[in-house]
């Protein structure tokens, strides 16, 4: 029996007819389609969140400039404060809202009555307390029931205290996972906020970044890199962001985008109205940053661009080299597993490769066929109930909108690069690979099992189910407390983070001299060698 | 940090910021995971039993299992009925635990979803069980959630017919794993046998062996909590947190219960053990006497860096009241004393603890508050430590003040949860803490020609 069969052969009638359209092996010769974004199935333990986890945790929170007032009973707004380890550093005027919570904090008589009321004296008070230029309002699943016009508090904010509040109606319930919250959040800031300030700011270059949430100040390496070549970052969807600058980002020439899934629907619609090309990028990997430098500098088709670029890129290079070496040495020939949210799962599968380790499984939590199988399935994806309930805004051409590129030159640059093309996780997977869309607890189990990986890469709620198996596990929603893990100074600290995990001295102590030798599950990887801890020191 | 927190305070009746509680479920899935093969489970939209989940496992740094009945937006509208059918069957069949218990979320209170009659109506497998509790989100706090769970245990499991017996039945509180292991130790030295439900040692403290197993040896297993109907008595530790499921006992099976404050500080472990031992006929065992006269010791060593020393204590009622208790018995002055949790038992529980050592005049005193407030009133009013959950290290960082970890959650620390604060043990511990803190504080700010090697 193969390993998806044998997978599978614990599910009954129903939840194995879902399953296996969910688990693909990979193989490179034939055209393979896998089920995603289908609605989470009762009692199996998925990994994924919420239509307001993905609205509110994800796109809005990190945005420092705004109070972004959560609807609903407390928990929502208390589980999503400060969580997602997005970095912020205070604005100009030292604004920065994103070390706090905010909430209506709804009781019962809310729910009976109406929570309305209590939203607009919030408001106030946030108004009163902060002077806030901007708030963004977050529903949670009552709010939606009991049929609170959110829109219409906001619009009476807006005249009462003359400053930007708009309204996401981002129940949980909505959608199959986070990733309509996304799509919902990224409407929002298109109807609202992007093309509200025609101010073009100075520089050279002028890109906006894309699906970056700086984790662990991932987005504050990359801007280092980008500033070092050149670039002028104009705004950054979202961490470390500010609507202030989201008001201009249609000023800039080209859209990097970084975490497709969650984003993309921006980059579709500035396109749309205001003409902003876009490109997939990967600032995760040694070599996939290089490249994605390589394809910004030929997008602007400037030479002192691209010599700059490959001046900066040696530069970097030098640096990192002898530690990438150093860890290459100590990770290579490992496994690895993946499973993370909508396109991170992908993008670290270079930077593993860049220290020598193989991926074996990757999967989704939330993604799209597009995110597995490339953007040219998007016309075959069928429309569902649930996927139907969430709007897609069709963007007019705006008076403001301009092209960059000929349309010849666009044509050209598209064979070169991913411009506005993501190819997809699938492809760039070794055959014989597992790719497995909303990985659950028990096939982690069991795909452990069978496939042995060194260490596997996942999120806080399964990380300790692995490690209790005797296989390492970082984190790969929030590192750990470590990062940044971007761009070249990131990949090191990346690799320092997994070698220091795999050599523990305490993995070898796990069965006590006196007990029977037991290979600890499929941890054995880790105790292969004994290297020096002075040698890891020296790094 | 937290640069827009003004320090002049305004009435707020409706923005809540940075709150000092959370949502009921959270506390009803950690009740559930004390209940040995039993599966949590979440009757709404899988956000909120992820959050949940990831919330319990970065405070025990532990897995947390618990499943969903993942509501979509049909389900929200016709009811969860044939969500939780499936679940239900899945469960079983994939993950085959003994007992689910399951709870309600805002989304399936707000739909009126009738948890009773669908249960009811389920086809349960007839070694295996399902009960429930209700805890909606806008009612309470996690607190009451666990409290919830538990009665809700109770109200399902506990026989009124079960033979008399000679245990106990403990409730205690909404605390560690460290907490529960203390408690078993002196219960031992009582030799009193007993119930403790929930138990989360051996579940949410797991050791590490390289083998992985949902359901661990751990927990109150099924048959205990039947066996608690006939229990000669219950002892219900924390008001917050035991009061529900004593009622529950009571209610159910006609089992008193003697509510007590969790045993934290000195008074507090004194009333307990005085208690087990007129329950178990015995003196206090002479061990536990001298870990009271070392924790006395410590509390007169290092008395100069207790006494008048004014904090702030923040958590969980029952928690809060427990360290209250004993920074009084120290010697500090707890200035600021709230919970997130709504209910004027807290003040006026914690007002007498005040009162009683002639530190009411000038503290502020209150339940159903937010670290926000808290912040505003060390600005106007500073402390020289803070003592709480992690939340508490933005302020302690803006404000520059001392901070010592205790209560739930403790997200950014290790081994927390292995450790006791209740007993004296539970005493010890914390008053070390607490005079390392304050110490510590004056090592790294005194000048050199002051910094001492000797006390």
């Amino acid at each position: 029996m193969d390993v998806k069969t044998e997978i599978l052969s614990k599910y009954k009638a129903k939840v194995f007819k879902s399953r296996k359209e969910h688990i693909v092996e990979v193989d490179n010769g034939s055209e393979q389609l896998i089920a995603a974004n289908t609605r989470a199935i009762p009692g199996i333990m998925t990994n994924r969140g919420c239509c307001y986890a993905g609205c509110k945790g994800v796109v809005l929170g990190p945005l420092k400039d705004t109070v972004v007032l959560t609807h609903g009973p407390i928990g929502c707004g208390f589980y999503s404060w400060g969580t997602r380890r997005n970095k912020a550093r205070p604005n100009e005027s030292g604004e920065n809202f994103v070390q706090y919570c905010f909430s209506t904090d709804m009781q019962e008589p809310d729910i009976v009555f109406g929570g309305d009321k209590k939203l607009r004296q919030a408001l106030s008070e946030a108004y009163q307390i902060f002077k806030p230029k901007r708030i963004m309002i977050c529903s949670t699943c009552p709010v939606g029931l009991i049929g609170d016009d959110i829109h219409a508090v906001a619009a009476w904010a807006e005249a009462e205290f003359g400053i930007i509040c708009a309204a996401f109606s981002c129940e949980g319930y909505k959608g199959v996972s986070q990733s309509a919250g996304h799509h919902i959040a990224n409407n929002g800031l298109m109807k609202r906020i992007i093309g509200t300030d025609d101010r073009r700011p100075e520089g050279k270059y002028p890109v906006n970044l894309l699906g970056e949430y700086n984790i662990g100040g991932d987005g504050w390496e990359t801007e280092r890199i980008l500033k070092k070549i050149g670039y002028s970052v104009v705004s950054i969807f979202t961490g470390d962001g500010a609507l202030a600058d989201i008001a201009r980002s249609h000023t800039a020439d080209l859209n990097l985008v970084q975490c497709h899934r969650s984003i993309n629907y921006i980059a579709g619609m500035m396109k749309d109205a205001f003409g902003v090309n876009w490109l997939k990028v990967n600032f995760i990997g040694v070599e996939a940053t290089c490249e994605t430098l390589r394809h910004l500098a030929e997008f602007f088709g400037d030479e002192e661009l691209k010599k700059r670029t490959e001046e900066v890129i040696a530069a970097e290079l030098e640096e990192i080299a002898p530690d990438m070496a150093h860890y290459r040495e100590r990770l290579s020939g490992r496994t690895a597993a993946i499973f993370v949210g909508g396109s991170r799962s992908h993008h670290y599968q270079a930077l593993l490769r860049d220290l020598g380790v193989e991926t074996v499984l990757a999967g989704y939590e939330f993604a799209h066929r597009d995110d597995y199988e490339g953007r040219e399935v998007i016309p075959t994806i069928k429309e569902d109930a649930d996927s139907k309930n969430i709007e897609n805004l069709v963007m007019e051409k705006d008076r403001r909108y301009r092209m960059f590129l000929t349309p010849e030159r666009f044509e050209d640059l598209k064979k070169k690069m991913p411009l506005e093309d993501y190819v997809g996780l699938m492809k760039d997977m070794p055959d014989g690979a597992y790719v497995v869309d909303d990985l659950n607890h028990y096939e982690t189990e069991e795909f452990i099992k069978h496939l042995k990986p060194d260490i596997f890469f996942s999120g806080i709620k399964d990380k300790y189910v692995i490690q209790k198996g005797g296989v390492l596990s970082r984190q790969l929603h929030s590192y750990d407390y470590s990062g940044p893990y971007s761009g070249f100074r990131g990949a090191v600290l990346f690799a320092r983070d997994v070698s220091m995990g795999l050599f523990a001295p305490a993995w070898k102590m796990v069965t006590p001299p006196w007990a029977e030798k037991r290979e600890p599950n499929a941890g054995k990887a880790a105790f292969k060698e004994a290297e020096s801890l002075k040698e890891a020191g020296d790094a | 940090m937290l640069d827009q927190t003004p320090k002049e305070i305004s009435e707020r009746k409706a923005l809540r910021i940075n709150p000092c509680k959370t949502c009921q479920p959270v506390g009803a899935l950690y009740a559930a995971l004390g209940v040995r093969r039993c599966m949590p489970h979440s009757h709404g939209s899988q956000g909120c039993v992820s959050y949940h989940r990831t919330f319990l496992t970065r405070h025990f740094k532990e897995p947390a299992v618990a499943s969903s009945s993942s509501f979509t937006e049909g389900a929200s509208v016709f009811g969860g009925g044939a969500n939780l059918r499936s679940s239900v069957k899945n469960i079983f069949d994939v993950y085959d635990p003994d007992v689910i218990a399951v709870h309600t979320t805002c989304l399936s209170e707000t739909i009126g979803d009738d948890l009773n009659s669908y249960i009811m109506e389920l086809e349960i497998p007839d070694d295996k069980l399902v009960v429930h509790c209700n805890t909606p989100s806008y009612v309470g706090s996690h607190v009451n959630g666990f409290a919830n769970m538990v009665a809700g245990f109770i109200r399902y499991l506990a026989d009124p017919r079960a033979p008399k017996n000679d245990k106990i039945g403990v409730f205690p509180g909404f605390v560690n794993p460290g907490d529960i292991r203390e408690y078993k130790r002196i219960l031992d030295l009582f030799e009193l046998a007993r119930v403790i439900l929930p138990d989360q040692t051996g579940i949410m403290d797991g050791p590490m062996t390289g083998v992985y197993e949902m359901f661990p040896e751990g927990g109150t297993t099924i048959d205990e909590i039947r066996s608690l109907g006939g229990a000669r008595q219950a002892l219900a530790l924390g008001a917050a947190a035991s009061t529900e499921p004593a009622l529950a006992l009571k209610s159910k099976c006609k089992v008193e219960s003697s509510v007590l404050p969790l045993p934290i500080g000195v008074e507090a472990t004194d009333n307990f053990l005085m208690t087990l031992s007129g329950l178990s006929g015995r003196p206090v065992p002479k061990e536990l006497e001298e870990e009271r006269g070392r924790l006395i010791d410590l509390m007169l060593d290092a008395n100069p860096y207790f006494y008048a020393r004014k904090c702030a204590i923040f958590g969980d009622p029952d928690t809060v009241l427990g360290i209250t208790s004993l920074c009084l018995e120290l010697g500090m002055i707890p200035l600021y004393v709230i919970t997130g949790t709504p209910g004027e038992s807290f003040t006026e529980s914690a007002k007498e603890l005040l009162s009683r050592y002639g530190a009411l005049e000038g503290a502020k005193v209150k339940a159903a508050a937010d670290l926000f407030e808290l912040h505003q009133w060390i600005k106007n009013g500073r402390v020289d430590l803070l003592i709480g959950t992690s939340y508490g290290k933005q302020i302690a960082k803006a404000e520059d003040i001392p901070f010592v970890r205790a209560g739930f959650p403790i997200l950014d620390r290790y081994g927390h949860s292995y450790h006791p604060l209740v007993g004296y043990r539970g005493g010890l511990l914390l008053a070390e803490r607490i005079a390392d803190a304050v110490m510590d504080e004056m090592d790294r700010k005194c000048l050199d020609e002051d910094l001492e090697v000797v006390m």
